[in-house]
Formats: C-alpha cells, structure tokens, sequence
C-alpha cells in the first residue's frame, strides 16, 4: 500500500518535535552565561558566519541571546500550562460535581476572567504580584484556565447523566472505581489536549507582557525584552535584531500548536481520516 | 420492456483503520445485483447498518471519498458513471429522504425547493409541485421548521417529483408518521410507478416494504440473500431461511423471532453469513462465496433454499 | 416581544454585575501591589529630598495612605455618579482621558473588527469547501502560523517593512508630529492609522477563519446537503446558498465574542506603534501606577466585551428565523 500511514507519521512527528523542544531549551540553559557576555569590539554586526543573528549594540551575541530567551518562555510556558490545566481541572470537576451555588460561582468567576481583555488581566495580575517572574508566571497562570475549565465542566455534567455511569452505580460499583474507570479515561484525553494546547497562549502572553515592561525583568535574556529594546533600533537599520528572535519564537510556538494538535487528533478518533 | 435500472454485482468497501496502525478495507455491499423495472416498486429491506442507504448514496454518487465502488450500473441501458449521474441527479433520478433534517434550516421551503432560479416557471413548479401533495401555496413561504412531519415528508416528496422522474430513491420515508400518514405517502409511491417510474423503496420494516412493493430484495451482511414477490411471503414460496425467520417473525406469520445477531460484513470472512443461525445448514455451507441464482421464479444466495437440496 | 425584552434585560443584568466584580477584582489587585506609586513615579531620589509634609501631599495625591475599602467605596460612589476619578498621570478626568483615547481607538478597532470578520469568513469557507485539498491546508497553515505570532512581533516586521525599508507609511502617533489639531487631514490619520489596523486586522483572522471552516465541514456533511447534491445542485452554488446562509450566524456571533482579543492587541499594536489610543493609555497607566486610569480603562473595555457578548445573543434572537418566530430556544 503505497499510502502513508498517518498514525504512524503523527508519532514520529510527535517525536521529533517534542525532541526539537528539548534540545532549544537544554541549549538555552547552557548559552545562558555566553548570552550576558558583552563585547564592544564586535558590537552591531549583521549575521555572518560567527553569529548567525548578529550581535546588538552590546556586542551580545544574538543567536545565545534568541536560544537563552526561547528556553526561558519554554519554562516558564510549562509552569504556566501546567498550573492553568490543574486550575481548570480542580475548578471544573467542583463546578459539575457540586452544581449548585458553587457551579454558579465558578461560572461567574468564568464569565469575570473572560470579560476582560486578556492582556489587561495578565497586566492587573502582575502588577498586583510586583511584576517580575512572580508576576508574570501568576499573570499567565490566573488568566488562560477559563475554557478548558469549561470544557471539563461539561464532559463531567455529560458523564454525571450518562446512562452507563448510571447503572454502574445501580450495580453497585463504588464511587472510586467509578471515577477510575469511567471518567478518568474521558477526561485525561481532554486534559492532556487541553494542556498542551494552553502552551501557545501561554508563551505568547509570557512575551507580550514582558515586551510592554511588566513581565520578566529586562536583565533577563527573554524575548520580549529582547524584541522591545530591538524596537529603540529598528529605524537605524538593525533589523536583525527584530526579525530572527521573534521568527524563532514563532517557530517554538507553532511546534507547540501542532504538538496539541496532533495529540489531539490521535486521542479522538473520530478524527482520522482528516 | 427496457429495465430502468440494472445492478450488477456491486460492491462497496471502505478504507478504515483497525486498531493501531492496521489498514483495511472493510467492504459493506458485497456482489449485490437487482434490476428495477418501470411501474414497479421494489422494496430493498435490512437492518440498520446492512449498508442499504449507501446503495441509496451510490445511486447517487453520494458515497464518502473513503470509499470504492466495483461493478456495473446501467440506468435505461447505458453506464452510469459518475459524470452521467451529475447531470441526472435530481431530474431523472431523485431522492427521497427520511425526514426534515434533509430541509436546510434556515431556507424557506419555496426557494428551496427553486434551487436557487427565481423565473416565474420554477414558481409555477414549485406551486403545481406543492399542490399535487396538497400543500398550499403558503407553505412555500414556511421554515422547515414550522413544518409537521407529515407536512415535511410532503414537501420531501414534492422536491422530488418537480421534473418528472424515472428512478425514484426512497430512504427510509416513514419513521414518525402515524399509520394513516404513512399509508398516504405509500401510496404516493405506488402512484409515481403508475406513472411509469421505477421506486426503489429502503426501509427495515418488512411490513411497510410488504404494503407497498411488488418485489422486495432482502439483504443480510452486506448481501442479497433474497429476491421475491412480494405475493412469495403470505403464500409461503419464500426461499431463503432468514427470509423465512422474518415473516416468521411477524404477527401475520408464526410470530416467532430466531436467536442470534446479524453480523457485520467485515465479520464474514467465508461461506455463508446466516450459517451460524441457519435452521437447516447443510454440506458446504462454509466453504467459498455464495453466488446469487435463480430459483423458483425468485433469486437466492443459499446452497439448500427452502431446506431443499438445489439441483 | 415580552419574553425578548426580559432575555435582553436579564442578560444586561447580568452584565451590570459582573462589570461591578471587575471593578472590585481590580481594585483588590492593584491594592496588593507592592509596587510603591511614589517611588515609580517621582523617583527614590527625589523623594529622599523632600520633607515630610510633601511627601504625605505625595501621598495623598497618589491615595497610598487611605485604607482599600474606604477608597473602593469612595470610587465606587463616584463612578455611580458617572466620575471615575482624576488622572494622576496626565491631570484630568479619567473619562476626559479615555474619551480621547477612545476617539482615536475606536477607528482602528472597528476597522479591524469588520476586516478580520470579513477576511476571516471568506478564507474559512474557503477552507471548508476545499476540505483536505491544498486551498484547505494552505489556509490552515497560514492561520496556524499568524495563530502563533505575537501581535507585537508582527507589528514591528510590519512597520520593519514599509516605513523603514519601503519608507511608504510613517512610522508612529496617530498625526504627524509638530503639526496643530486642525491642520490634521484626514489623509493623515488614514494614512498613521493604517499599519496598526493592518496588524490587528491580520491577527484577528486566524480564530474565526478556523472556526468557519471547521462550522462548514459539519454543514457539508449534514442531511441536507445531502438532499440539495441529491437534487443535482452545484456543488460551488450549495456552499454560497446553503454554506454561507448557515455559517454566517455562528460566524457573527464568534466575532461579537471576540472583541476582548482584538483590544487585546490593539494594546500590544498601539505600543509598537506609538498609536495614541485606549491601549497606550493602559501601558502608561500600569507601569505609572495610575489606578484610576487603569481601573478606568480596564472597565471600559470590559464593558465592550461583554457589550460585544450581549449583542451575539440578542442577534441570535433578529436574525435567527427558528427564535424570532418564537418556536425555537428561548
């Protein structure tokens, strides 16, 4: 059969990006230190051979600089995912399972969080945290758990009514093996897709509030500092100092985006002839 | 006179994905043959997914890009291929389907109904079409949703009938309507054919198939088991023993169900599908493909029809 | 009719209170922030030379010495009252401010709310008739892509490219520098306004293109799609007749909803940019510690979104021919 197989290629892809990743952020930590290293000898260079992204006005080489960034909003991606997921997953599960007053409040705190303007939410929140990494990892975390709490809600008011579940508890299986062996395997695909999803938002939100002054600290190599003191030379021509950082970083992203994407469309199989 | 429709062995299988990374093609329709003459109504009966509506689809060149297609066709002699069925679609050869979900929910029923033509003809048509079914000229200007079911089927089969049609495909007409609503709109299938149209009638229901064809294919696991009269079943002439256990099944007749569930094709692997709940299996029963033959004025895919050994 | 104005009336309550836990949420975080406002704003040196009495003016002008509650309540009455408050930083009334902000903003909002919308519809359907074939996984691509690029980033290679490289457009504010009010044309603010609308308008498609298409692959395998190939319709006609008529609603809806993420870049752009309006303000006021603009500003542009949010239900109940003959949903 000469057709490709596309469960097979979406592993590999898996593989290889989830590799890819890696490697940026080990690498990242490693050129931390080459990226504070200043130079005022080779200061302002275009991309040549020794610096594939140039130097800046500090003789800072950029390529150290990008890589050290990208490992810093992959981590601090990670933390923020990670927290957001569990938020949405605890909130979620209490709204379905208790109903009520309590569904009502979460719901409201739902509506609240979605009402604002994300980017002013993450600004309120880091500044209410003194701004900095606290700030910025609270800002991001507090702010993207709202619609994968809502999709948890309902797959768990969906599975709270679903016929199987109820003659489960008419035969008597306990309430733990229950939540064992029917909700955990509905719910840990949508949470794995959920998280993994939340990665892109949350690393692009970690660089637009370091980019507008309010997240990380600007003696930190990260890209949005990197990318709002590229702006002060753009007008003289060093474009470089714009163009590769923000394209690396979209390149992580969009790794992160179909990583989510596939897992997605491996977990639900409805979906595979896509 | 000339048939309207010939089949010839049609096969339909898709390409799906077992469990990991396994391909397979799962076939759905095996070697079905049926031939659908003018002024006749042709029952095809089964149950919920024995494949009955993708014959429907394939009629239609409706199948999903999954799927592949293997036989003949022929529609008033010649190939019905997938360009000729594109030009025919929806003139000579018309659909009509289960219910009001087949309406786009948000279009009225008179523009729907025009195909998008707003010339004073396609009105008159859809006006003329309406009436015929007793629809008033106000129910052009309703929402589907506005409909009741038996508004709904009325309207199904006035968009089928607007330009005089050979071949009609009816999907399962029925489910929701009262009898007396359901006996109405069988009749309007009996009356199509009078006019000379060959109506191939899908349903699950053996009773309806019973009151409104002349002929009614059985089809079990993706094959044609069965092809009789319809007269074949009060007066015993049945030929294939899970044709047998349905009439048996009713109330007109033994009001006896057989054990057992009916396999999916991609289940049968060889021989026989109905061998395991066979009354009276018999010596290669397992073996081989069965072929569809004559047999008693009727077609059957059975080694031993009416529990006698064929010759 | 009754029962529509209770749905309205119920759902603009609901907006009412939760404009009001904005408000408090916001007020309760800028008070736990530790950031001093005196220190950001007048300078550790400064105020190291100052005496005691004006630094405790200081610090009256800034609200640091009154309890949070009293100050909420004190604000609260105010803007009942229609007064948000002064401005610290720019010395006028909160409202004044945002007014003006709001002037110069609005143009570019609308202008990439209707852009993105449009754009983003076409491309969607696009996409879903397309399914599978290379327009489909173009289009994909391409909003994965802009998916997953900051809207600043964007707004710098934009403004990398044509004012810096191509020298076409000016590179920041809404006019030309040194030039009076009035002899502002409105070639001018078309001509300032036009790279910031251009990037908002670029990141707004992404979502609902994607949503389109994934909207109109579920009606291109619906029943009556079936129907309508059945009767020998056009497939490119049974997308503009069918598709089209049953992704719009859904697709306006998104779009209503989606207000909050195009202020969202509108800040982020209007930064890039130096773009005088609403967003700008809210960056100076954050890091100026400005609580009352930044309180200001962030209950205005919730009030848009849930505004935005409002309108997708209620349009569901004009356009929607199932709820206006009042047979559908309620």
């Amino acid at each position: 059969m000469k057709r490709v197989n596309r469960r097979f290629s979406t592993l590999l892809f898996l593989g290889i990006a989830a590799a890819l990743l890696g490697a940026v952020t080990l690498a990242g930590i490693c050129l931390k230190d080459a990226a504070l290293v200043t130079d005022f000898s080779r200061k302002d260079l275009p991309p040549c051979q020794g610096f594939l992204f140039g130097t800046d006005w500090m003789g800072r080489d950029m390529f150290a600089r990008t890589l050290a960034g990208l490992s810093l909003s992959i981590r601090v991606g990670l933390l923020t995912a990670g927290i957001s997921a569990c938020v949405a997953l605890v909130l979620g599960v209490l709204s379905a399972a208790f109903g009520g007053w309590v569904d009502a409040l979460i719901s409201w705190w739902i509506d609240l969080v979605m009402g604002t303007p994300h980017i002013l939410l993450v600004i309120l929140l880091s500044i209410a945290c003194g701004k900095g990494f606290t700030g910025v990892v609270v800002g991001v975390a507090l702010s993207h758990w709202t619609s994968l709490a809502r999709v948890i809600r309902g797959e768990v008011l969906q599975l709270k009514t679903a016929p199987y579940l109820l003659a489960a508890e008419k035969l008597g299986v306990s309430r733990w093996n229950r939540v064992k062996l029917h909700l955990l395997p509905h719910l840990l695909p949508q949470f794995l897709t959920g998280l993994i999803l939340l990665f892109p938002h949350a690393i692009l939100h970690e660089a637009s509030v370091t980019f507008l002054g309010f997240g990380l600290s600007s003696e930190q190599p990260a890209v949005g500092v990197i990318l709002s003191e590229s702006m002060r030379y753009l007008t003289t021509g060093k474009w470089w100092l714009a163009l590769f950082p923000g394209a690396a970083l979209v390149l992580v992203v969009v790794l992160f985006a179909l990583l989510g994407e596939r897992v997605r469309l491996l977990l639900d199989p409805g979906s595979v002839h896509e | 006179m000339e048939p309207i429709l010939e089949i010839q062995h049609l096969s339909i299988s898709f390409h799906q994905y077992e469990k990991g990374f396994v391909q397979r093609e799962l076939p759905v329709i095996r070697d079905l043959s049926l031939t659908l003459e003018p002024g006749e109504v042709t029952g095809v009966l089964g149950v919920s997914g024995s494949g009955k509506s993708l014959l429907a689809h394939a009629l239609l060149d409706l199948l999903p890009y999954n799927s592949r297609r293997e036989g003949t066709i022929l529609f008033q002699g010649e190939p019905l291929t997938s360009q000729r069925i594109r030009k025919l679609r929806g003139k000579e050869i018309v659909l009509v389907p289960q219910g009001v979900t087949y309406l786009d929910p948000l279009m009225k029923v008179g523009p729907q109904l025009r195909k998008g033509r707003r010339d004073r003809g396609a009105r008159e048509k859809v006006r003329s079409a309406l009436a015929r079914y007793g629809l008033k000229e106000a129910a052009a200007d309703l929402y589907p949703f506005q409909l009741s079911g038996g508004m709904a089927r009325r309207v199904l089969m006035a968009s089928a009938v607007m330009d005089s049609p050979r071949l009609v495909i009816a999907d399962e007409p029925t489910p929701g309507l009262d009898a007396k609503a359901a006996s109405r709109l069988l009749g309007h299938f009996r009356e199509l054919a009078a006019e000379g149209a060959a109506v191939l009638f899908i349903t699950h229901d053996l009773e309806l198939a019973l009151a409104v064809a002349h002929r009614v294919a059985v089809f079990y696991a993706g094959e044609t088991v069965e092809i009789a009269r319809a007269s074949d079943f009060p007066e015993g002439r049945l030929r294939h023993p899970f044709t047998q256990a349905l009439w048996d099944a009713l109330p007109q007749g033994a009001f006896r169900a057989i054990p057992g569930a009916q396999p999916y094709s991609g289940e049968v692997k060889e021989g026989c599908p109905f061998l395991a709940r066979c009354p009276h299996p018999g010596n290669g029963c397992g073996q081989g493909e069965l072929s569809l033959v004559p047999w008693n004025e009727g077609m059957v895919r059975c080694l031993y029809p009416h529990g006698e050994v064929m010759a | 009719m009754k029962q529509a104005l209770f749905f309205a009336g119920k759902k603009a309550f609901r907006a009412l209170l939760l404009l009001l836990g904005v408000s408090v949420a916001s007020f309760l975080l800028l008070c736990a922030s530790p950031l001093d406002p005196l220190r950001t704003n007048v300078g550790q040196a400064a105020l190291g030379s100052m005496s005691q009495e004006q630094v405790a003016q200081l610090e009256a002008y800034w609200g640091a010495d009154q309890p949070p509650v009293e100050r909420y309540l004190g604000w609260l009455a105010g803007a009942v009252r229609g007064d948000l408050g002064t401005s610290l930083l720019y010395r006028q009334p909160v409202l004044t401010v945002i007014g003006q902000r709001l002037g110069s903003s609005l143009w570019l909002l609308l202008t990439a709310w209707v852009l993105s919308g449009v754009l983003g519809l076409a491309l969607g359907i696009t996409a879903g008739a397309f399914r599978g074939r290379w327009p489909d996984k173009l289009i994909r691509g391409w909003c994965l892509v802009i998916s997953s690029t900051p809207a600043f980033w964007l707004a710098l290679l934009f403004l990398l490219l044509f004012s810096v490289w191509l020298g076409w457009l000016p590179i920041g504010l809404s006019v030309p520098i040194g030039v009076e009010e009035e002899a502002v044309t409105l070639a001018d603010r078309l001509q300032h306004a036009l790279l910031p609308a251009l990037t908002l308008s670029v990141t707004g498609v992404s979502n609902i293109a994607l949503h389109t298409r994934e909207k109109l692959v579920d009606v291109l395998g619906s029943d009556y799609i079936l129907l309508a190939r059945a009767r020998g319709e056009r497939e490119g006609a049974i997308v503009l007749r069918h598709g089209l008529r049953n992704v719009a609603l859904p697709a306006l809806t998104l779009q209503f909803g989606s207000v909050g993420e195009i202020i969202g870049g509108s800040v982020l752009v209007e930064q890039v940019f130096s773009y005088p309006g609403l967003g700008q303000a809210a960056v100076t006021a954050g890091l100026g510690s400005d609580l009352p603009l930044l309180l200001g500003v962030t209950l205005v542009t919730s009030g848009l979104v849930f505004g935005g949010n409002l309108l997708a239900d209620l349009l569901y109940g004009v356009i929607d021919p199932r709820m206006k003959r009042g047979e559908g949903r309620p």
